[in-house]
Parts: structure tokens; sequence; C-alpha cells
């Protein structure tokens, strides 16, 4: 951020689905297309009333099916689109979000996660991180996922998730929950119009003379030529690697590292304040991007604290990158509440020192 | 040597549309397919709206429309070829957008799409094939399937009891406010096929106007999945199918009629 743009940046009080809605109209969405459901109405709420003000195109949607497919439509003639939902709507795109990776059109999708499985809760979750990071539909593909832990990212991770959809053809997911939807706090909002617009030649805007006709398709008969595309998408993948962020708070020290994303990264650094308050030396590793996952960076802590431990909203599904990272150099465990609990500083905190004596007492 | 090589010296009175490629049509002989992207070909040729033509073809026989016609195009997941067009149309409001789509497609998987698109008014044409049957899984029970009519998955003969009637999607979208232009033809005869040829044209002259979806279903054959040679299966449709599915226009712009 340099300090022109920061200079325009005019701070207000928001609601997350509503700091993020705003942020897309600023970062130059096309078209939005959407259908309810809580926790992030707000989110269709918010581009309905504003965007036939400022020039934007807005559809309600029959369904999150209908929603997701008029994305790779409209993602195809090369528009920048957006769509949100919450968990069991999420669901209901997989089979898109598989046709759009597969096609490779860039786009947004925004999930709100709350409680399930099924029908749930509409109380925040981190339940969906497998279908998230994993890929989530059919075939071997993944997304690009953004994990805000505050309104202020919730703005911010909207230019960052569109820039690196664009960058990579690939569509982005931003991963917040309920609480980070409907909280409110003071951001700042990004400037209007400082996300360019990338080249897509790609797009079917209509054949021209001058080239060949341009198909959007993930239909791959040919074995060959499918292995040939699911090559092309790992390699992808891999030069995602490039783009992993993560945040370190409090770990130069650390003989216990925490690792948390989203609203429990924000919990934990208040488990962390307490902990060293009562001389116990917690750091905590917030992973930022969860596709690509920051393993670099959580196996670079095995030789420095004596174990690991995730807090996620759910039964222990980040858990399992963790471990692959630390590769059994240490010992790995994970808290968590499920179905829209949210669990306090002082649980995380009882934990961690719930293990630390099962640490000593099986080290003497 | 190219075609134009062999017939170098002679008058040329027909030639395939600029529009349609070289390559081989994969459809089964007798099939409806070829003509209908045929007329549609020749519609953009003759309108010389290639460059401003975006095509939808989901999962069905005509997936791989994409390898024939030569526009830009998209191939959309089963059912939402309308979703994927509403999806473009929103944001190249000035191009011709149509979706072309199996009765599967159209009338089972994608129903809520095809109902709710058409009753948005999207400024589209669909394109709609009945054939009464799942061509490209193999000759399954499609929702347009007549009663009695043997398939893979109705080896008894369609069933009202256990599985419904066939269903008249066509005539269920003439009530909604947002469709334009409702006709049923068809590519049994050189009649039926200019007669195609003129709906598909009104179409594309329609969607200039904004006022609402265009949709014309197109009754055709299976040889193939009917187990009937090329002339059975036209006689079969016009002795079973056209009683049902009777061809004409449902639905006709009014005059003063106005959409948005």
């Amino acid at each position: 951020m340099n300090q022109t743009m920061d200079l325009v940046r005019e701070a207000r009080l928001m609601k997350g689905n509503e700091a993020l809605a705003e942020a897309a109209i600023r970062a130059g969405i096309h078209a939005y297309f959407g259908y309810p459901i809580t926790p992030q109405s707000e989110v269709l709420e918010y581009f309905t009333r504003e965007m036939p003000k400022r020039g934007g195109i807005v559809l309600q949607a029959e369904s999150e099916l209908a929603a997701i497919n008029m994305i790779y439509g409209a993602a195809g003639a090369g528009a920048r689109v957006m769509t949100s939902s919450s968990s069991p709507g999420i669901s209901l795109m997989q089979e898109g979000l598989s046709y759009i990776a597969s096609a490779q059109l860039p786009c947004l999708v925004v999930n709100v996660n709350r409680g399930g499985p099924g029908l749930g809760t509409i109380q925040p979750s981190q339940g969906d991180y497998f279908q998230a990071t994993k890929g989530g539909g059919h075939g071997d593909y993944h997304l690009i996922v953004l994990a805000p832990a505050s309104v202020q990212e919730m703005a911010d991770f909207v230019f960052d998730a569109i820039a690196l959809a664009e960058k990579y053809r690939n569509p982005a997911m931003i991963l917040a929950d309920g609480a980070l939807g409907q909280m409110m706090e003071k951001v700042e909002l990004p400037e209007e119009g400082s996300l360019k617009y990338p080249e897509k030649s790609w797009a079917t805007v209509g054949k021209t003379k001058d080239r060949e006709r341009n198909i959007v398709t993930s239909l791959f008969i040919q074995p060959e030529k499918m292995e040939e595309i699911n090559l092309e998408l790992q390699e992808k993948y891999k030069k995602l690697k490039e783009e992993v962020r993560y945040e370190l708070i409090s770990t130069e020290d650390a003989e216990i590292l925490l690792v948390a994303f989203g609203l429990s990264a924000r919990i934990c650094q208040k488990t962390i304040e307490i902990a060293r308050e009562k001389g116990i030396k917690l750091g905590l590793l917030r992973p930022i991007t969860l596709y690509p996952f920051p393993e670099k960076a959580v196996a670079s802590f095995a030789n420095k604290v004596d174990f690991y431990l995730t807090v996620e909203m759910n039964s222990g599904q980040m858990i399992q990158d963790v471990k692959l990272a630390v590769n059994g150099k240490k010992p790995v465990y994970h808290y968590g509440r499920m179905g829209g609990v949210i669990s306090s500083p002082e649980e995380v905190l009882a934990k961690v020192e719930e293990i630390a004596e099962k640490n000593l007492v099986a080290n003497e | 040597m190219k075609i134009n090589d062999s017939i170098e010296g002679l008058d040329l009175i027909y030639k395939k549309p600029e529009t349609l490629t070289d390559t081989p049509l994969h459809y089964c002989p007798g099939c409806g397919h070829g003509v209908v992207h045929r007329i549609l070909m020749e519609v953009v040729d003759e309108m010389g709206i290639q460059q401003d033509t975006v095509g939808v073809a989901p999962v069905g026989c005509s997936v791989f429309a994409y390898h024939y016609m030569n526009i830009d195009m998209q191939e959309a997941a089963h059912g939402r070829a309308s979703a994927v067009a509403t999806g473009i149309k929103r944001v190249l409001p000035d191009k011709f957008v149509f979706s072309y789509q199996g009765d599967g497609d159209l009338a089972a998987i994608g129903t809520a799409e095809t109902i709710h698109t058409v009753n948005r008014g999207e400024n589209i044409l669909m394109v709609f094939i009945n054939n009464g049957i799942y061509g490209m899984t193999g000759g399954q029970m499609a929702p347009t399937t007549l009663i009695g009519q043997k398939t893979s998955t109705s080896p008894y003969g369609r069933d009202e009891k256990l599985i419904g009637y066939p269903l008249k999607i066509t005539d269920m979208l003439v009530i909604l406010p947002g469709a334009y232009y409702v006709t049923r033809q068809a590519v049994s005869s050189a009649g039926a096929v200019r007669k195609l040829k003129k709906a598909v044209k009104k179409s594309f002259e329609y969607q200039k106007l904004n006022k609402g979806t265009c949709f014309i279903e197109v009754v055709s054959n299976c040889p193939s999945g009917w187990g009937m040679t090329p002339v059975e299966a036209n006689k079969w449709m016009e002795e079973n199918m056209f009683p049902y599915y009777p061809i004409g226009d449902l639905k006709v712009p009014q005059a003063g009629a106005n959409k948005n």
C-alpha cells in the first residue's frame, strides 16, 4: 500500500458482508449473481441496492446452481464476476465450480461458512475447510482459497482474490464465516478502479475474422487430451505455491505453535496474550492462503517448538495439512468446537496447558 | 484437392454455410441435429453476425456443437445452458446469444433454469431439440418420451402411472410473460426445414428488440435410440410425435406488446 492510496482511504464502520460487497464494486466487478442464504444475504442485498446506481449488473438467480452457471457464462464471456453463498449453497455450486476450474475461468466465490452438516445452523463455522481446499466438486482441481480474519480483510481480500483468479485463470474463494460476515468493525475501503483488467483473448465475445473461434469448455473426451489438461492444471497449482501468504504472531521465542485461520486466529491472538502473562511462550502461525497452504512455513517450526496445536471451528480438518507439513517431526494436536460454537481464548489455553502437562509427563 | 477446385468452372448454386466448419458430423445417419446446426449457421451467415453471436451447448448429443459451428461457443453443464446463456447475455447485451438443448437437458434436469430464464424474459434464443429420448447416453427414457414408448429404461413402454406423462414444456412456457415468441417446428421434410429457418431468422431479429425470450422446439428423431432406420424414424415421428407435439406457432408477438 503506497502513501497516496492511504490518503484516499476512508474509514467506515461496516458489517463484514457489506464491506466485502462494497470492496467488490470498487474492484470493478461487472456482474454479481447470487441467491439468498443466511448468514450472507447482506452481500446480495448490498449489490441489488448499489449495482443499479453504479452501472453494474446484479441478478438474483433461481438457485445457487443457476447462479454459479451464470458465473460460468459471464466469466467465459470475459467479465469480472463473483457470487457468494453460505455452506449449503456452496455445496450446490460444486458442480459448477468443477466445470469452471476445468474451463479455467477466473471468478470470485465467497463462502460465509455456517455450521453443518446438512441444513445445520446459521452460526459461524470452519467446517467447509476440506471442501474449500481439496477441490470440493468432482475431479482433480483446486480453488485458490483466502481466509480473512477481520472486516478489513473481508474487503482487502476481494482485490487479492480477483487478482489471483485472473492471473492464474482459476476460481478463487474467500472462505469467511458467519461471524466475520455479520460483525461490524472499522474498515478502510480500497480505492475504486485500482485493480486493472487483464487481456482475456480466450473469452467468447464473438468470433472476428482475424482469429479462430474461442471455445469455453470442460469437455475433453480423449483421455490423452484430458490428461494433458490435468497436467496443465497441476503445473498451475505448482506455480501457485509462490503466492503463499501467512502471518506470524509472537513466534520469535515460541515454544508452542498454534496454527489457526480466520476467526480462530483472532481468538488465538487473545489466547497468546493470556498465555504470555502466565509465562507460556505461545506463538501463532495464521495461514492466509489456505490453498496454496503455507507448508514450508509450518514445517520451519518443527525444530523450534515442542508441539503444534491447530485451533479450528471444526472437528480437525486443517490439522491434516499441518501434519503433512510437519511430517512426524513434532506432535500435532487439534482443538475445535463444532456446529456453530466458537471457542473462548481460555478454552484454547486450557487445551495448551493440558497437552503441555501430558508432554512433560511423557518426556520424564 | 479442395472442394472448390473440383467445381472450378461450374456454377456453384448451393454451398455449406461459411460458419459451419469442415469437421465431419458425429451424428448418426438420419439424425436431425445436423440439419438444425446448418439452419442456425445459415441464418448467422445471412445476417452477417458471426462476430456478434455466442452459442451455448450443454451435455447431450449436441455438446460437441462447437466442433461444427464456427462461432464463439461455451459448453455447459447438464441442464444449465440457459443459466450460462443468461450470464453471457447479461454481460454482452448487444450480442446474439442462443442455447441449443435436448429434452433431457431442458425439460428434466434443467427445468428450473428453463422456466426462470424464460420468466425473466432473457433476450436469447433457446433451441430445444425434442426427440423423446436420451441419445448420447444410449437411449434412455426422456421427460418427453411418449406413453407406451419403449426405451432402455422403459423396456415395457412408458407407463404414465409409474413415471408420469410426456412433458409439454413448450406449452407451459407460453403462459410466461417473458416468452416473446414460442414455436414448435420440425426437420422431417424440406418444407418443415424452410419453416424452421424462418422461425430461427425471426428469433434472431426479435433478439435485437429486447422484448423477451424466443423459444423454438424442434420435434426431431433419434433413429439409433429408437432402433429404426432413418426413414422409419421420420414416419414414426410424424405418426406419433406430431399428434402429441403439434407443429406450429404457440405464441407470436402481439402488436403493441411490450416488455422492458
